[in-house]
């Protein structure tokens, strides 16, 4: 079994309206310091022994489906797990 | 004419759709479930607005991987009117039959009001019944309306002149360079985030939209040489 942690951001040429709303929010919370908020999605995707070339699948799902590449970049993370 | 108004589990603007071309327009329509097989019996394809699969992931995300819209890209190949609106617009751009892509309002507030809208090409066969420049109002109701595109794509958008609808004075979400509504290359699939079919009779708040619809049959009648 494979746990993949999927990270999708907006691109950085693409404004972030929610991240910037937050940014003001910590703000008036009195941090200080804050640059940048962005704001993203994190998916878990567990996969089994079928899924032969793991990389390969999680790529294609995510150009396809998870990301739209016009406006969002992605990451991930493979992790081997025992099943119980 | 016959009109398919494709109902995704979630659209909610597919009645106001067939409303404006069954009732208002006098032509045929019917509601095609998302996943039908086929639109060939069809001479042009709504996609209406709403929250196609619960907006789960990305506005119109889910729904681009229906089996309709296998259907939709045949149709658009083959020439038909492919119209979307709002949500149907966002399904456009998800599956690459327009370019660009959706981002939250600038607000990040969901929007639901008149807005004005300005006529940027009126040489397509859904703007042909307006004048170039021609100032209209139609509703829009949408919380992605955001339209964004690299500045490669604008340029090609700019040069071709695939632009077709601009808000006029307030720009209600923040989309790039006013945009409201494109047009693809061919001139056949047109994505626009404000509501014509929610315009098409004074007891609506305005009849502004009903020439978008009366321009499709026109043109359509006029490619086909039917006289109405």
């Amino acid at each position: 079994m494979y746990k993949v942690k999927v990270y999708v951001t907006l691109r950085e040429s693409v404004l972030d309206p929610q991240g910037t709303a937050v940014k003001k929010s910590l703000a008036t919370h009195g941090y200080e310091g804050i640059q940048e908020v962005r704001i993203g999605k994190y998916m878990e995707l567990t996969l089994d022994e079928s899924v032969k070339d793991v990389d390969g699948a999680v790529k294609e799902m995510c150009e396809r489906l998870l990301a739209n590449p016009v406006i969002e970049d992605y990451k991930y993370e493979v992790e081997e797990v025992v099943a119980q | 004419m016959k009109f398919a108004v494709i109902v995704f589990p979630g659209s909610n603007c597919d009645i106001d759709m067939y409303h404006a071309v069954k009732d208002e327009l006098g032509e045929e329509a019917e509601y095609v479930w998302h996943d039908t097989e086929s639109l060939e019996d069809y001479d042009a394809v709504l996609l209406p607005g709403g929250f196609s699969y619960g907006d789960y992931l990305r506005s119109g995300a889910i729904a681009q991987f229906s089996n309709v819209m296998k259907e939709v890209v045949k149709a658009a190949q083959a020439g038909k009117p492919v119209l979307g609106v709002c949500n149907g617009f966002q399904i456009l751009l998800e599956a690459g039959l327009l370019p660009g892509a959706m981002r939250r309002n600038e607000s990040l507030k969901f929007i639901c009001k008149q807005v004005e809208l300005k006529v940027e090409n009126n040489e397509t066969m859904f703007s042909a019944g307006y004048a170039n420049g021609e100032v209209i109002t139609i509703p829009v109701a949408h919380g992605e309306g955001n339209y964004y595109c690299d500045e490669e794509t604008l340029s090609s958008l700019k040069s071709n002149n695939q632009i077709v609808f601009t808000y006029n004075g307030e720009n209600p979400n923040g989309s790039l360079q006013n945009i409201a509504g494109i047009i693809n290359e061919r001139g056949n699939v047109l994505g626009m985030m404000p509501h014509p079919e929610r315009a098409v009779d004074e007891m609506l708040g305005g009849a502004d939209g009903l020439k978008f619809f009366k321009s499709i049959v026109k043109q359509w009648r006029e490619a086909n040489a039917i006289n109405a």
